[in-house]
Order: C-alpha cells, then structure tokens, then sequence
C-alpha cells in the first residue's frame, strides 16, 4: 500500500503507530501535546492518546531527557522531542553522561530504549540556534546510535525503528524537507535502520550524504548527467554506526568520493569518512576524498545561509576537482 | 548553628535525652532502636576499612560517609520492598541497609567495573555527576504513577522513590529540574538532602542564603529539615515523606542536617578549608555516639552488647578485606558487548581488531 506524504506526515503517522503498538511507548517535549509540536509532528496525537502517553514538558531540556532516562529505566520507551537543533546543549550533560553510558555502565543490565527527536539543518530563514546540525557531537560518543532520514519513506519507517531499538537513537530530522511529498509503503518491509542506501546509481564519483543533503546531492547528480558526468549518491542515513560495507563497496566502484554536510568542515562527520576510505582504498581511488560541508563558523545569519550552505554549484566544483586529478 | 532552623525536628538530644515534637513521633520499639545502632556501628566499620583499603592503594577513591550514619539507616530503614532508591557516591550504609552486596561497591571504586550491581531494580548506580540522578529519580516516579503504582487502597501495591543528593547539588540546574518536574507531575519522590555543611571545600554558605528545605515551598511541595544525626527523627520524617508519595500526594524534600566527619573523598584534605573547632563541635553530636547514650540509659544495651557488636565489625572487616581479592575486572570482550544492547557492525570489527592485537600481544 502507497500513499503520497510529506516527511512531517510520515513522522507523525509512524509516531502513531509506535504508540499503537506498544503501550510502553511515550512521547514527551515541549508543546508537542496540544500544540502537536512547533513542526506539528505530534499534531491529533495527544487526542487520540490521552496526556500520559503525549505529555507536555516543563522547560527544561536537561530535565526532559534526564526523566526520560528514569522512565526507561522503569520500562518506558520515551520519545522526545527537542525543539530545536540549538537547545539541546542544556540536555547535552545527560545525553552524554547518563543516557550514551548507562548500558555499559551496569554491563547490559540497564539499556536506554530511548529516542531524542531533533529537528536540524538550516535553509529555512530562521533566528540564530534554529539552524544548527549538532550531528557530530553525538556520532562521537559512544553508546549513542545517530541517525537521519532524507525522505518521507524512511521517516515513516525509521521512527519506528528508532522506537523499537533497545539502544538511544538521536534521530536528526532535516526540518528543511518536512514538506516535500514523497512515497510512502506502508506494506513492504523496510531496510535496516543502520543500513546506507543508494539513492542514485553513478559511476564517475560517489557523493555521501545524509539528511537535508540528500536533496542537494541529487540535484546534483541530475545537472552533473547534463553536462555528461555520472555521480552516485550514497544516503547515509545512519551516522552512527556508519554502514562501511556499502560506502566502501560504492567508492570502490567508482573511485571518487566527495562527501557533503552542513555541519562545519573541522571534525566533521566528513572527516571521519575520508580518513576511513584513505585507509581502506588508497590504492583503489583515483583522487583523494574531498568535502563540501559548512564554513567553520557559527551558523550564519538567515540572510546568508545560501552561502553557507552546500549548494549544487558549490558541490559540482568539488566534483570537479576530484575528476580532474 | 547556621541554616539550622528553630523547627528542625529532633527527637533524641546529643545527650541522648528523647524529645518530644508535636508533628513527628517515633514509631519504633526499643528493639528496632538496637537494630539501627548496630547497622551504624557496622556501616561506620565497612567505611573505614574501605578507606584504609583505599590508602593500601586497593581501591582508586573512596567516598567517606562518617558522621551521616544516621541520616543513611534512618531513611533507609523507612524504605519497603517496592520502594526505589536512586543514591549519589556515599550511600554506602543505605546500600548495606538494603542488603546490596557491599563487593558491588568496592568493585566500582577499585575500577573493576563501572556498576555492574546486583539488585539494581531496588538500588541504582552510584551517581558520580552531580545532581543528574535527581532527574532520574523523578522519571522513574513519574512511570511509578503511569503504572498505577502509587495511591492505591492496598498499601503493599504503593511504591515511591527515594533520591539522596548533597547540599552542593542543590545548586544544580538538574535538580532544579527535577524539583520542577516532580511538582509538576505529582511524582512520588522524596528528595532526601544529606546537608553535610560542604560541597568539597565549599561551605553550604556559599550554595545558598536560606535553609535549603525552605527552598521546597517554592516548587510547591513541603520541605523539612530534620535532625540527620538523630536517626530516631530521621526515620520518623522519612516515614511521613514516603508515605505521602506512595499514597499519591506527591513529592517532598527532607533537609537531613549533619556533618561529614572526614574528607570529601581519600583524595581531599579537610584541614586545609575547615577550623578543627567545627569538627570539635559536631563530634558531639556524633550519631552513634548519641543513640548508645540513650540506649545504654534505658538499659536496652550494655558492654557486653557493645563488645559482641565490636566483634561482628571485625568479622565484616575481615570480609572487606577478603573481598578484594575475588573481586574480577571487567574485560574488553566485555565492554565491547556492552556499549550497546543490539551491537554494531561497526563496534564488532573494532572488537576483532582489539583481539587479534590482544592476540599477537600474548604469542
Ligand atoms: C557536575 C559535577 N561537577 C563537579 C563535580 C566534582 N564534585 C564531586 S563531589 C562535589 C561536591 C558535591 O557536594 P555535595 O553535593 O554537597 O555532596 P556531598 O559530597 O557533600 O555529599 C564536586 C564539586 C561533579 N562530580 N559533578
């Protein structure tokens, strides 16, 4: 069964259904009760599922996650919300202390079935601290799980994934493609969540990406087949753990890698990634890894952010270069 | 003595004289008083073999938790089976009160593991950032009622939550937190405030103007402070705080007032920020010391009490010390399986590059 949705629908239809499922699933957050959440992902949920299963959070990130840890412990599997990307360093202390080392701590005996919904990335104009992609911080710590989707199919599914791991996913959701439409199969069975996925077949260059990117990358590749260069287009989809198997087998393909976020270059998700394909393919590839990701800099203002972006024009020099060696 | 305040509910004098308070009485027998010095005569004993393990270098760190007996047995002998407790580092004698194997303990500070405990579903992890397990407390009352787990007629089907934080970590915005989402939530959980005068170097002075329990009315629920070296008080009060959570009316804050005898951890030197007049002082408040009193008064106990309990200290001091020994470490194989509950690819080939190295070590 089919059907046409946005992201922001997608999520919340597999909310929905996580929370059918299993009656130890709830989610918590600022506003996501009657309000259904800022991005309205939590939109009818509340209604349809009472106050103790969607339930409104004082102000406080750090106690958001924190409770949320005590309620795992008892046997819950919270879901929460942060509102947005740049406020999730008050909560940053307990995700990185108590919730990413809790199982390893008590040697397996207390997992953290724990999910912390970020809306990230930038591109939509917005105040400073609404646009940041904090991905690395938690791809860093060990015990975390990082994932994002790029499109509605995979909101849809990963979610419920996310929901029904035992282990604390930090899933990043690209606020910037909350409205596009995409197809949604509610039947078949989804891909693993920590699986990449190819989202375009090419064999001049691989471009990685996750998230917001995806997009980005695949307009790419459309005007990169224009002018008669063929790029393939891994989505990552999982940050952490990345799936080596299947960026190692694409680049091994085609020799070329460009990798692209939006998070600032130094340190990046990029840099993990290229030090990995160096150390994997150094004889295979023709040029080295190169990276197109955002500026060191604090996120910039709203009226620049198309220059702080990676854009397909930014992306194709890139591309560019590496072919050119 | 400042941040003591005139309501301060004692029922035991330093002198070991009983007194009377018109909202709190002690329930217990005579009996029950004998049973609660010896678990202080033993928790004192486990804490100074486990210091003096530490300075033999066994141990990497320990917490010492003289002077708080009371506070500790008192609110521990209050708690029941479906009760959960949610300590700081220094809850050694509520540990041992609840019967937790003290080689869980040992084990975390000697390094061996990171708190792989037995009867965590009773007594989680020592906490070593502070404040954080507040938070962690309040969430797993909050599930406590979802569960429909507090308030019901049956009094054995109600549980609640007890959470030890110091008086530093009352500067804490997680605790903070946690006091605003236990209000807000109606969560059974009693926040039991050891105020042992110091945060480290720190005195209370420097945390803040007012009595801390004053500080609950605040958030919207009752605060206490209550004698933490007068064990009789301490249990009477925490009777009435975990009652009243597990009945549903919701959370409450003791101020237990007390004193840490020795330093903060083997690591600190109290002589460098405190007057050796202010340990003058509190020893004469000692709890233990306070509680024989009364006890020898009414004839409960007598030398020959004393000198058999003096041997069960040297028989669990033995045991400590055997202990070590048996204690295992953890392994890489071990941590390896255990950062994550479904493990990854990823972690898996990082886990068969550390055996081969392990391997290739040993040949
Ligand atoms: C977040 C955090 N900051 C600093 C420390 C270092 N530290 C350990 S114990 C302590 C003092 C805590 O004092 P208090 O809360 O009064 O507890 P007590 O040890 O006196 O029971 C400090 C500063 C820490 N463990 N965690």
């Amino acid at each position: 069964m089919n059907e046409s949705l946005t992201m922001a629908k997608a999520l919340n239809r597999g909310l929905r259904r996580a929370l059918q499922a299993d009656p130890k699933v709830l989610l918590a957050g600022e506003d996501i009760g009657k309000l259904g959440g800022v991005f309205r992902i939590t939109e009818g949920l509340q209604a349809e599922f009472g106050e103790n299963r969607v339930v409104d959070s004082p102000l406080a990130e750090s106690g958001i996650i924190g409770t949320a840890v005590g309620l795992a412990m008892r046997g819950y599997r919270p879901v929460v919300e942060i509102q947005f990307d740049g406020f999730v360093f008050p909560g940053f202390a307990q995700i990185v202390t108590q919730v990413a080392k809790m199982n390893m701590r008590t040697g397996g005996r207390t997992p953290m079935p724990m999910v912390i919904r970020i809306p990230f990335g930038g591109g939509i104009g917005a105040v400073e601290h609404h646009s940041e992609s904090p991905e690395g911080y938690f791809a860093h710590t060990p015990g975390l799980k990082v994932v994002s989707p790029s499109n509605a199919n995979d909101a849809y599914w990963m979610i419920q994934q996310a929901i029904q791991s035992n282990d604390p996913v930090v899933f990043m959701e690209p606020k910037r493609r909350y409205h596009v439409k995409g197809t949604v199969n509610f039947s078949a069975k989804p891909q693993p969540m920590h699986q990449a996925a190819i989202a375009r077949y090419g064999t001049d260059a691989t471009l990685i990406c996750y998230g917001p990117m995806v997009k980005t990358c695949l307009d790419a590749a459309a005007v990169a087949e224009e002018e008669g260069t063929s790029l393939e287009v891994v989505d990552l989809r999982t940050i952490s753990p990345i799936d080596w198997v299947t960026l190692i087998s694409s680049v091994r393909r085609t020799k070329r890698a460009v990798v692209v976020h939006e998070a600032p270059r130094t340190l990046g998700i990029g840099s993990e990634i290229a030090a990995r394909l160096h150390e994997d393919l150094f004889y295979v590839m023709e040029s080295p890894v190169m990276r197109v990701a955002g500026y060191d800099m604090p996120y910039p203002p709203a009226r620049v952010e198309e220059e702080y972006l990676p854009s397909v024009d930014r992306i194709l020099d890139v591309v560019d270069q590496s072919l050119a060696y | 003595m400042r941040g003591q305040s005139h309501d301060m509910v004692q029922l035991l004098t330093p002198d070991g004289e009983r007194v009377h308070n018109e909202d709190f009485e002690f329930t217990g027998s005579t009996e029950d008083l004998v049973g609660y010095l010896r678990d202080m005569i033993l928790a004192r004993r486990f804490d100074a073999e486990a210091t003096a393990l530490q300075r033999h270098g066994e141990l990497g760190l320990w917490t010492p938790l003289i002077g708080q007996e009371a506070a500790q047995v008192g609110s521990a002998r209050a708690l029941r089976t479906p009760d959960v407790v949610f300590p700081s580092y220094r809850e050694h004698a509520v540990a041992m009160v609840l019967g937790l194997p003290y080689s869980n303990l040992l084990s975390m500070f000697r390094g061996c593991d990171g708190g792989d405990w037995e009867r965590l579903e009773t007594f989680k992890n020592y906490q070593i950032v502070i404040g954080c397990q507040a938070l962690h407390a309040t969430g797993y009352a909050m599930g406590l009622q979802l569960d429909g787990a507090v308030g019901n007629e049956n009094p054995d089907d109600n549980a609640a939550v007890i959470v030890y934080h110091g008086d530093g970590a009352a500067s804490q915005g997680d605790v903070n937190e946690a006091y605003v989402f236990a209000a807000s939530y109606n969560a059974p959980v009693v926040f039991f405030c050891q105020n042992n005068q110091w945060a480290i170097s720190e005195p209370i002075a420097l945390q803040s103007r007012i009595p801390l329990f004053e500080r609950a009315k605040g958030f919207g629920f009752p605060g206490i402070q209550v004698d933490g070296n007068d064990v009789l008080a301490v249990k009477a009060v925490s009777d009435w705080a975990l009652e009243r959570a597990r009945n549903g009316e919701g959370p409450a804050f003791i101020e237990a007032f007390t004193y840490r005898m020795g330093a903060h951890t083997t690591s600190d030197d109290p002589t460098k920020y405190r007057e050796s007049s202010d340990d003058e002082e509190w020893r004469g408040r000692d709890p233990i010391l306070r509680l024989t009193r009364y006890l020898e008064k009414e004839g409960a106990i007598d030398d020959e009490w004393l000198a058999k309990v003096e041997e069960d200290a040297k028989v669990l001091g033995a045991e400590v010390r055997a202990t070590i020994p048996q204690l295992k470490d953890t392994t890489m194989d071990r941590l390896f399986e255990t950062v994550y509950a479904e493990p990854t690819v990823a972690l898996e080939a990082q886990r068969r590059e550390y055996a081969e190295y392990a391997a290739g070590e040993d040949a």
